[in-house]
This record gives C-alpha cells, sequence and structure tokens, in this order.
C-alpha cells in the first residue's frame, strides 16, 4: 500500500519500532506521577539500561538477558531517587534532573570499551496466523518480542490502574497524600515501588535503543527520548492509552520524516523534533484555559507521615 | 445499665516538647454519644488517633468490650469495629464517590455490588448519594455524607466524629443530628469532637472535658449549662464580650454599585453591593458562605481590583489599589482561610509579621529589613493577643488554629487600622478565644474605626455587630439595625426577601 510514494506498512511498522523505547519509558513514568511523584529523571534512567542492556546482551550474546539487567539497572537507579525524595524529603525536580545527569555520565563512563560493537539481533516474533494478513499482518504482527511487550505492558498498566484496588490506591496515594495516610495507606511504601516500576521501564526502553534501534552503543544515543516520555505523559493526560497514541505518533515523527524527505519534502528536522514539546505546551495551556484538570492531586508534593 | 464498649486507662502520649495527652481515663458505653470536648490544642485528635490506630500511646490501655485494645495500623481498628469522619474529609477529588468508598474499606465488594450498596444504605438513611459522580462536584455536606456511609458500610460498634458540623449549613446540621440518633438508636456508639457546646447540649449523653491533654472532668451535657461546661474547657471563668455603646461618627467606607464577575469557576459573581460603614461602626455581613463572601472580601482588600470609586474611604476613591497601598492609608483585611492565605504556613510568625507591616517601620531607606524592630512587633502581637508558640521562629503552620487566629487578628489590629474587614473572624476557633477575638474587634472600633465582619454565625454578628445585612447569591440585602431585628426578619434576609422587611420599615 503505497500513498504519495510512502509505503504504509513500512512506515508504521517502522514507527512502532521507533516509538517502542520512548512508550516504555513513558508508561512507567505515568504510573510513577498517578502516585504523585514527578521523576524527571527518566532520560538518564534510560540511557543506564541503554549501556547496562547492551554490555549484558554483548557479553552473553542472549538479548534477553540484555533487557532484564536494563531493568534491574533502571529500578536500581530509580531507587536511588526514591530514597532521597521520599525519605531524605529531598526536592523531586533537582533529584530528577540530577539523576539524569548521574545517568549520562556514567554510562558515557561504563560504554566507553563497548563503542563500534555491534550488539546480537533481537529476533522478530511472526504471530502465527495474524502476521499472515495482508497489509496488517506485516505492519503490526511482525515484531520483536519487545514491541509486543510495550503494547501489553499499556494494556496491563490501564486495567490495573482503572480496575483493580492495586490502581485505585495507587490514584488515592497521588490524588491526596493525607486523606491516603489517614485511611492507613503507606505513601511512601507504595510511590517507593512505582518509582522503581518506572526506572525498570525506562531501563528496558533505553537497552530497546541500544539493543534493537540502532543496535550499538553510543555516548548520549538515547539523544532527549527520556523528556519526550516525560512530555508525552502530560499530553496524554495521565492516561495509559493515550499514552501509547501520543508515543505512536511522536515517537514516529522521525520515521515520517525520513520517508518524506526520501520523496523530496523537505521538513526541517528541528521543527518534528520540536513538535512533542509544542505539543505539550498547547496541551497544558488547554488545561488551564478551560479548567480540565486532570494532574494527580498531589503530584511533586513532598510528604511526610509527620501529622 | 448499658455497658462499656471502649475503656480508655491512663492513656499518655508525648511528642517532643509536648505532652499531648497525660494519663486520659474515660469509657464509652454502648449506644451512648459520647462528647469529647476541650480547647485547641487540648489533646483530642491525638486522643482520637490512638484509637484509630494512626498512632499508639506511650503508656495506659485500651479495651474493646471485653478485650485488651491497641491497634497499630488504621486497618485493625477498622476491622475491630472503628470508623471515623474526618474533620478535613479524607476524600479524594478526582475520584468518584463508590471508589472513595472503597478505599475506606477494608474487604470491599465488586465495584458493582458496592455501588448499589450503597445507594441502598444511603437511601435508608436519608442521605442520598449517587455513587458514580466525582468528589469534588459534590457540596461540603454531601462530601461529609460520602464519608458517614463509608463507615456504616463496615457496620461500626464505634463511630469517631471529629468537628463534623464545622462545615455544614444549619439544615445539613440537622440531617446529621438525625442520622447519629439513629445509629443510636442502633446501638451504635459514638464519640463526638466539637467545641459548639449548643450542639453538644443537644445530641450528647455524655461528655468528657480535656484541657492541655489532662482529663479535667466530665457532665451530662444536657443538665449542664455552656458557660460551666466552658468554663470546664478553659479552667477558669471568661467574659462574654462586653460591648460600650458607641457614638458613630462620619461615614468613612462606602461601597457602591461594586459589581465583579468570579473568575474561580466555584465562585460567585458579585452584583450591584452597596452599602457604608461610619466611624466606630461594626457593620455585619451574614449568609452562608459560598454567596460572594470570598470574592467581597478580595475586593475591599484589594487582591481584586475595581473601578476607582466604587469604594471610598472618606471619599476618596480606593478601587483601584492595591492591597499594600490600601495598608498604607489605613484599611487592612484578615481573610477567612488562615494558612495560605492570611499567613504563609511555612513562614516564621516573624517573617509573618513582616508581610503586612508599613513598610517605613520595618524597611530601612538602603531597603535591608529591620529585623529587631520586626521581632519586637512580632512580639507585641503574642503577648498581647496571647498567642501560644514556643518561639517566635515558629513556622505559621506549626500553630493550632486558634492560636494562629489570634495572631493574624493581632497582626493586623495593632496596626491601628482605620478600616478593618474580617471574613470568619473565630471559625474554628474556642470559645475563649473567640471571646477574646470579638473583643478586641469591640475595641478596635470603639478606638474610632470602622469594621466590616462577614460571618456565618450569626449568634458571633449579634453579639458584637451594629448594623446587619445578608449576602446571599452575591447580592446584599438592604441594611439594618441589628437591634431592630428579631430571628425571624434573619431568616427572611437570608432567604433573599428584602421587600418585605422594607415594607415594614416603612409602616
Amino acid at each position: 500500500m503505497v500513498i504519495f510514494g510512502i509505503d504504509l506498512v513500512l512506515l508504521i511498522s517502522a514507527l512502532m519500532i521507533s516509538a517502542t523505547p520512548v512508550l516504555l519509558a513513558a508508561i512507567g513514568e505515568a504510573v510513577v506521577e498517578k502516585s504523585g511523584v514527578l521523576n524527571l529523571g527518566v532520560e538518564g534512567m534510560m540511557i543506564t539500561g541503554a549501556v547496562i542492556g547492551f554490555i549484558f546482551a554483548v557479553n552473553t550474546q542472549i538479548p534477553i538477558y540484555g533487557f532484564v539487567c536494563a531493568a534491574i539497572a533502571g529500578a536500581l537507579l530509580s531507587v536511588l531517587f526514591a530514597v532521597l525524595t521520599q525519605y531524605i524529603m529531598s526536592n523531586q525536580v533537582a533529584t530528577g534532573l540530577g539523576l539524569t545527569m548521574v545517568g549520562l555520565g556514567l554510562s558515557a563512563l561504563i560504554g566507553k570499551p563497548y563503542e563500534g560493537i555491534k550488539s546480537p539481533t533481537v529476533s522478530k516474533i511472526e504471530i502465527p496466523i495474524l502476521s499472515d494478513i495482508p497489509i496488517l499482518g506485516p505492519m503490526i504482527f511482525s515484531h520483536d518480542a519487545v514491541v509486543y511487550f510495550s503494547v501489553i505492558l499499556v494494556a496491563t498498566v490501564a486495567f490495573v490502574i482503572s480496575k483493580t484496588r492495586i490502581g485505585l490506591v495507587l490514584r488515592a496515594v497521588g490524588e491526596n497524600q493525607e486523606a491516603a495516610h489517614a485511611l492507613g495507606y503507606k505513601v511512601v511504601r507504595i510511590r517507593f515501588l512505582a518509582i522503581m516500576f518506572g526506572g525498570a521501564t525506562a531501563g528496558i526502553g533505553g537497552a530497546y535503543i541500544s539493543l534493537a534501534r540502532v543496535p550499538q552503543w553510543t555516548e548520549g544515543m538515547t539523544a532527549g527520548a527520556g523528556w519526550i516520555a516525560l512530555a508525552l505523559v502530560v499530553f496524554a493526560s495521565w492516561k495509559p492509552w493515550r499514552v501509547l497514541l501520543g508515543a505512536y505518533l511522536f515517537g514516529g515523527i522521525t520515521v515520517l520524516q525520513l520517508n518524506l524527505q526520501a520523496i523530496g519534502v523537505a521538513i526541517p528536522v528541528e521543527i518534528l523534533s520540536m513538535s512533542p514539546y509544542l505539543v505539550t505546551i498547547v496541551v497544558l495551556v488547554g488545561i488551564s484555559l478551560f479548567g480540565h484538570h486532570t494532574a494527580p492531586g498531589s503530584l511533586a508534593r513532598p510528604f511526610h507521615a509527620s501529622q | 445499665m448499658a455497658e462499656v464498649l471502649l475503656q480508655m486507662d491512663g492513656i499518655s502520649k508525648s511528642f517532643p516538647g509536648v505532652k499531648a495527652n497525660d494519663k486520659v481515663s474515660f469509657q464509652i458505653n454502648s449506644g451512648e454519644i459520647h462528647a469529647l470536648l476541650g480547647e485547641n490544642g487540648a489533646g483530642k485528635s491525638t486522643l482520637v488517633k490512638m484509637i484509630y490506630g494512626l498512632m499508639q500511646p506511650d503508656s495506659g490501655s485500651m479495651k474493646l468490650g471485653s478485650e485488651n485494645f491497641r491497634p497499630s495500623e488504621p486497618s485493625k481498628a477498622r476491622q475491630s469495629g472503628i470508623a471515623m469522619v474526618f474533620q478535613h474529609f479524607s476524600l479524594f477529588d478526582a475520584l468518584n464517590v463508590a471508589e472513595n468508598i472503597a478505599l475506606g474499606m477494608e474487604n470491599p465488594p465488586k465495584m458493582s455490588d458496592l455501588s448499589e450498596k450503597i445507594e441502598t444504605v444511603s437511601k435508608s438513611y436519608g442521605l442520598p448519594l449517587d455513587p458514580k459522580r466525582l468528589v469534588g462536584q459534590l457540596s461540603a455536606g454531601e462530601r461529609q455524607r460520602v464519608e458517614i456511609i463509608r463507615c456504616l458500610l463496615q457496620n461500626p460498634k464505634l463511630l469517631i466524629m471529629d468537628e463534623p458540623t464545622s462545615v455544614l449549613t444549619p439544615n445539613e446540621v440537622k440531617t446529621l443530628f438525625e442520622t447519629l440518633l439513629r445509629l443510636k438508636e442502633e446501638g451504635k456508639s459514638i464519640l463526638y469532637i466539637s467545641h459548639k457546646l449548643e450542639e453538644i447540649r443537644e445530641i450528647c449523653d455524655f461528655a468528657t472535658i480535656l484541657r492541655n491533654g489532662e482529663k479535667v472532668g466530665s457532665c451530662i451535657p444536657r443538665d449542664t449549662s455552656a458557660k460551666q461546661i466552658g468554663e470546664m474547657m478553659v479552667g477558669k471563668s471568661f467574659s462574654s464580650p462586653s460591648r460600650k455603646t458607641r457614638v458613630f461618627g462620619e461615614e468613612l467606607l462606602k461601597v457602591s454599585n461594586l459589581s465583579i464577575r468570579t473568575k474561580d469557576f466555584f465562585g460567585t459573581s458579585l452584583s450591584d453591593i452597596n452599602f457604608s460603614v461610619r466611624v466606630g461602626e461594626i457593620f455585619g455581613i451574614g449568609g452562608v458562605a459560598g454567596n460572594g463572601q470570598d470574592e467581597l472580601l478580595s475586593a475591599l482588600s484589594g487582591e481584586e481590583k475595581t473601578s476607582p470609586s466604587t469604594i471610598k474611604i472618606f471619599n476618596q476613591p480606593i478601587g483601584k489599589l492595591a492591597p499594600d497601598e490600601r495598608r498604607a492609608i489605613g484599611m487592612r483585611a484578615a481573610p477567612e482561610e488562615r494558612l495560605g492565605h492570611a499567613a504563609a504556613p511555612a513562614m516564621t510568625l516573624i517573617e509573618n509579621t513582616l508581610i503586612t507591616s508599613h513598610s517605613e517601620d520595618v524597611i530601612d531607606q538602603w531597603g535591608i529589613i529591620k529585623f529587631d524592630n520586626v521581632k519586637e512587633k512580632t512580639r507585641n502581637i503574642v503577648s498581647e493577643f496571647d498567642v501560644r508558640t514556643p518561639t517566635l521562629d515558629n513556622a505559621a503552620a506549626s500553630l493550632s488554629g486558634g492560636n494562629l487566629q489570634k495572631f493574624v487578628i493581632g497582626r493586623e489590629i495593632l496596626q491601628r487600622p482605620r478600616v478593618f474587614v474580617v471574613n470568619q473572624p473565630t471559625w474554628g476557633v474556642d470559645a475563649a478565644a473567640a471571646a477574646f477575638i470579638r473583643q478586641s474587634i469591640l475595641n478596635l472600633a470603639s478606638n474610632d474605626s470602622a469594621v466590616v465582619v462577614i460571618s456565618q454565625d450569626l449568634d458571633e454578628l449579634f453579639e458584637i455587630c451594629d448594623t446587619f445585612s445578608v449576602l446571599t447569591n452575591g447580592r446584599m440585602s438592604k441594611s439594618h439595625d441589628i437591634r431592630s431585628l428579631s430571628s425571624e426578619d434573619v431568616g427572611l434576609l437570608m432567604g433573599g426577601s428584602d421587600l418585605d422587611l422594607k415594607n415594614r420599615d416603612k409602616a
């Protein structure tokens, strides 16, 4: 299926791959923010996941080990954030920014010996029957496991948040921390776990860049994907399925831009890479103009169980 | 003789620097409405938090029925049949009624079953609730219903209510009392915390009185006068404010044709407000909160600017002046919300004194703060208004509500404003502090100031005001000499029927 010289099947298939890192990081950050914590360290956790995932995948030659270790590394780095902000009550914004700096520096340091090496290939899984459907099959059902995992993760998060007790408690803690505490919920513990979940998914997202999308290690290779993830959470009004929509819209913009260049329409790459932030600003303005306020009520507010 | 449900025996609890409870003992019988009384900071909340498992006593024991009881967390207390309705509602605005209720239950049923149950229970108690509605859209009374239903669904033996009526309209209070009496008939016990003595006399069977963390007495409220109970709470007799007859001077503050469109989604627009206050006069504005009180205060304080001539002081138009410019010419305001509006919560008392002081008093010609002066001023406020605080460097948020209110009012009154506007001067303040605040407002007026008191508390307005009008739905009634009004007249005014009174005045 070719429209205006762009193969739609290839475009959408490439778009899903291109969006997956941002999608993974954003869905984790959405959970973190739903619990009332703002972790600006997504970029740092992604790049750490990227380098750790790459190192383990190269040394074992088994990509899945890379992803698992990336998740652990991302979660460990987020524990640092969690301890600082939840127990020592440090400022969340400053600590998150610091986490990004730490991640960028640390990954550059430990990734040095691995530059220029190729990572083992992450194999595609052709889903039986579904992948044989014309057009849709090659478009959606012949990807690697991580792409499927990211979509399943969105579905799971959406279900857990809206339909289960754990999700209800998570929302309650993010919405009104004092009230949740008064009812006897462990605000700090719940947030701690949410932060670790966000760290793990950001780690996997980072590893997907170094293992599947590029696939090699270069310093600073996440190139702002973590910031796009943060912007997406706001754009999505903290709703999981909208995170997916947003990720596919913006994560795929790079792909479209390449295609557009190929057929001779030159849109400056800077404008395209600006677009997620521009749209986020528009959404924020919309929120304050029309008063449709969906941000978690206790977002980024420190909590201490002294009362 | 009814059986004992909860026995408190020698309960003590200390925090760094404070003994919140000291060997408190009392018992609650089954089917009893038991009042826990005391001034702000007397230790009521701490005691209740221990029953509900939010805190654990340092020493002493509790018995529920015949068993030892020492809940380590709220869920344990809930399992034992204790339920609590919080003073500042423990609700989640962005969640719906059913979700809010599920969060306060130990083993909530499936959402669809729960919704059904909520509807049945809420209907049977005459507290209708729609489980699907977002709590953020409910009125104060409806929000409290959510809390009560949440408690009732657990079938508690003991229901704790912390200051349940402070945010309710008179009608909502009536409904609440009917519910409480019904629960009592069903054999449930209620621990009722309040400092509204008349309410306690109306509904409670027994009262335990705390002062400075100790139990100082108990009584049967029906057989004890409000004055006696009040004196037990305070530990000394206090006099109700005395008003001297004042002679009113010339017109000081004049508000004419004041209309404001509110920017707040939940606010009320003001339309065509007219009134004037003379030197030495206290002008009272009654009405249920949310009828434009906040908007009127911000127009008078200068937070909301209007066209210049709508507000005049001694015929000088000031509608366009900012709050600090109004303070400079002697017009001061004390808003209702103590924390965050009248005072900056995280700042010390000294800093909070600084922010509304005349700048020439506290800042030298180089722009440096004269901290010695500010400290002196703060010390003055604290001593003259009996603000109880460990040091002047304590954060405003660390003071109890009554103490902070005394501080905020004192801060403005000691600057001797010519015009003073205050919204809910004694909201959430205990009787002694309230009497003190009212007396200082009366004294201010005798010193040739004009005062505007906005309050929901009609008794308060009748106690101190000279002139009275009502704010309903952003419109203000004609003003009347308060001594000429009966309580029926006030009811008519609050219903918005100005005309009838006008006719009577003519007749």
